[in-house]
């Protein structure tokens, strides 16, 4: 079972994440946005992120996007899309956490 | 004395084993645990959980269906995989990963054939309820949603990329498909009355709602509520309603506002707005409550935590909930007398008396979304 696995390498993968992401987010509110991206996030883009209504989220298909472009799509949205600003939830750093957790982790 | 021979006789013969052993279904339904790819058997009599049914794949956003008798049920799971699950063995009995993400699904309305909406790649297929066996495969330019069952072993769907509606008709040895034209800019959901007589699609790309009359010879769309929907100065909406809620109560239509915190009431015969609910949050499902003037909604996140109860006759607010944190599923009793609600972050289904508004029970379970009790399975448009 893949989705039993996932929550231990991620906590292992979180404790080696770069110092400078974890600085800007304690690790309570980290646990809180990764459950919204897997959860909230997951509704359009899927649990696992392969996409569904929204496009796929995996890292294969970030394909290294740049983790700023990626912090504005969160904060502000895809005008004309499904995609709605988050800025109203998150705030800068915590959308930059998200990115980096895509590009690094999912 | 008659009776108590036959109860004498029954005793004595193979008969007796099997009463004592049966297991009805038609108080039973099924739970989507989504993080965890497993099913949930609930009891509705007992407000019990029976067991665990494992190895369903992605369940995020899934949804099922059940056969005429209420033995098995479809489950269409995110990740493309189509699930048939015998309520009495526990098990899957069949499966097959028939897509690479898919929506949804429906069964026909003489229990045949069981058809999945596609996301990736874009279309729906037809397969034999029985075995699972592919038996049609129809294309689309993009994401289907929306599909519903119609009477005469048909089925209706609509592209969000394209905005078509169409039916398909798998009475004949050939399948009959019908494009019934454009509804407007990205459906997102759509749903068929209880009478099979109108085919809703609600638009997130353009205002207003289309409405296919399917009694008519050549159904067409036709535009209504054409101030209803997303502009640019509404608020972001962080999950898509869903439209299979959409209540019919006191001859109207209870529509969630799309980026407004407010139900639309729609006269039923005249397509006319007949007034605004201001409510908690983005509506996701407006479910009435069976027998009774009632329909219960509840929200989008960051406001899911909520549950409110409105009266069709006034379009007020009556009640207001806090079940549980992340609610995002209602199910009635058949009858009306239950509401069991789903609280994804208390990883717990919650029993509510739809009289007083007690909580009448709890069942633990995992992260669950949809509850579905297999009364469904006689209920058209599902």
């Amino acid at each position: 079972m893949p989705d039993g696995v996932i929550p231990l390498g991620l906590v292992i993968v979180l404790a080696l994440c770069a110092g400078a992401v974890r600085a800007e987010v304690a690790s309570a509110r980290a646990a809180e946005l990764e459950h919204m991206v897997i959860q909230d996030c997951g509704s359009c883009h899927g649990l696992t992120l392969k996409g569904g209504l929204g496009a796929p989220l995996t890292r294969e298909a970030l394909d290294g996007a740049d983790p700023e472009t990626l912090q504005a799509i969160i904060l502000d949205g895809v005008p004309g899309t499904a995609m709605p600003p988050w800025r109203p939830l998150l705030s800068e750093p915590e959308a930059r956490w998200i990115a980096d957790y895509l590009l690094e982790v999912k | 004395m008659k009776s108590y021979l036959w109860a004498a006789l029954l005793s004595l013969s193979p008969f007796a084993a099997l009463a004592e052993d049966a297991f009805a279904t038609g108080d039973l339904g099924l739970v989507v645990e989504r993080a965890t790819g497993s099913l949930l058997l609930l009891d509705r009599s007992e407000h019990a959980a029976l067991g665990r049914i494992e190895g369903l794949g992605d369940l995020s956003h899934a949804s099922m269906t059940y056969s005429p008798d209420e033995r098995f049920a479809y489950v269409f799971g995110r990740d493309g995989g189509l699930s048939k699950v015998d309520m009495l063995s526990r098990q899957v009995v069949a499966r097959t990963i028939q897509a690479g993400n898919s929506i949804g699904g429906a069964i026909s309305d003489d229990g045949r054939l069981v058809a999945v909406s596609n996301y990736t790649p874009g279309g729906v297929k037809v397969f034999d309820a029985e075995t699972l066996a592919l038996v049609a495969d129809i294309p689309a330019e993009g994401k289907t949603i929306g599909l519903a069952d119609l009477p005469g072993r048909r089925f209706a769907w609509a592209v969000w990329d394209t905005g078509h509606a169409f039916v398909g008709d798998f009475s004949g040895p050939e399948p009959v498909i019908t494009d019934l034209g454009k509804v407007g800019e990205n459906p997102f959901d759509a749903v068929v009355t209880d009478d099979a007589h109108t085919y809703l699609v609600g638009l997130f790309g353009e205002k207003g709602v289309s409405a296919i009359d399917l009694w008519d010879d050549t159904p067409k769309p036709r535009k209504f509520l054409e101030n209803y929907g997303k502009t640019e100065d509404d608020m972001p909406v962080y999950k898509m309603p869903h439209l299979q809620g959409w209540a019919f109560a006191q001859g109207q239509f209870v529509l969630p506002a799309v980026g407004q915190h407010e139900l639309l009431w729609v006269d039923r015969d005249t397509l006319v707005e007949t007034g605004r609910t201001p409510v908690h949050g983005q509506p996701v499902f407006i479910i009435a409550q069976p027998a009774s003037p009632y329909v219960w909604v509840n929200f989008a996140t960051p406001l899911n935590d909520v549950v409110q109860v409105v009266d069709s006759r006034t379009h007020e607010v009556v009640k207001t909930l806090n079940p549980g944190k992340a609610i995002l599923h209602m199910e009635f009793a058949p009858r009306g007398a239950e509401a069991w609600i789903s609280s994804r972050d208390d990883n717990a289904i919650l029993v509510y008396d739809t009289h007083t508004f007690a909580q009448k029970a709890r069942i633990e379970a995992q992260s669950p979304s949809g509850i579905f009790f297999t009364a469904r399975a006689h209920q058209p448009g599902l």
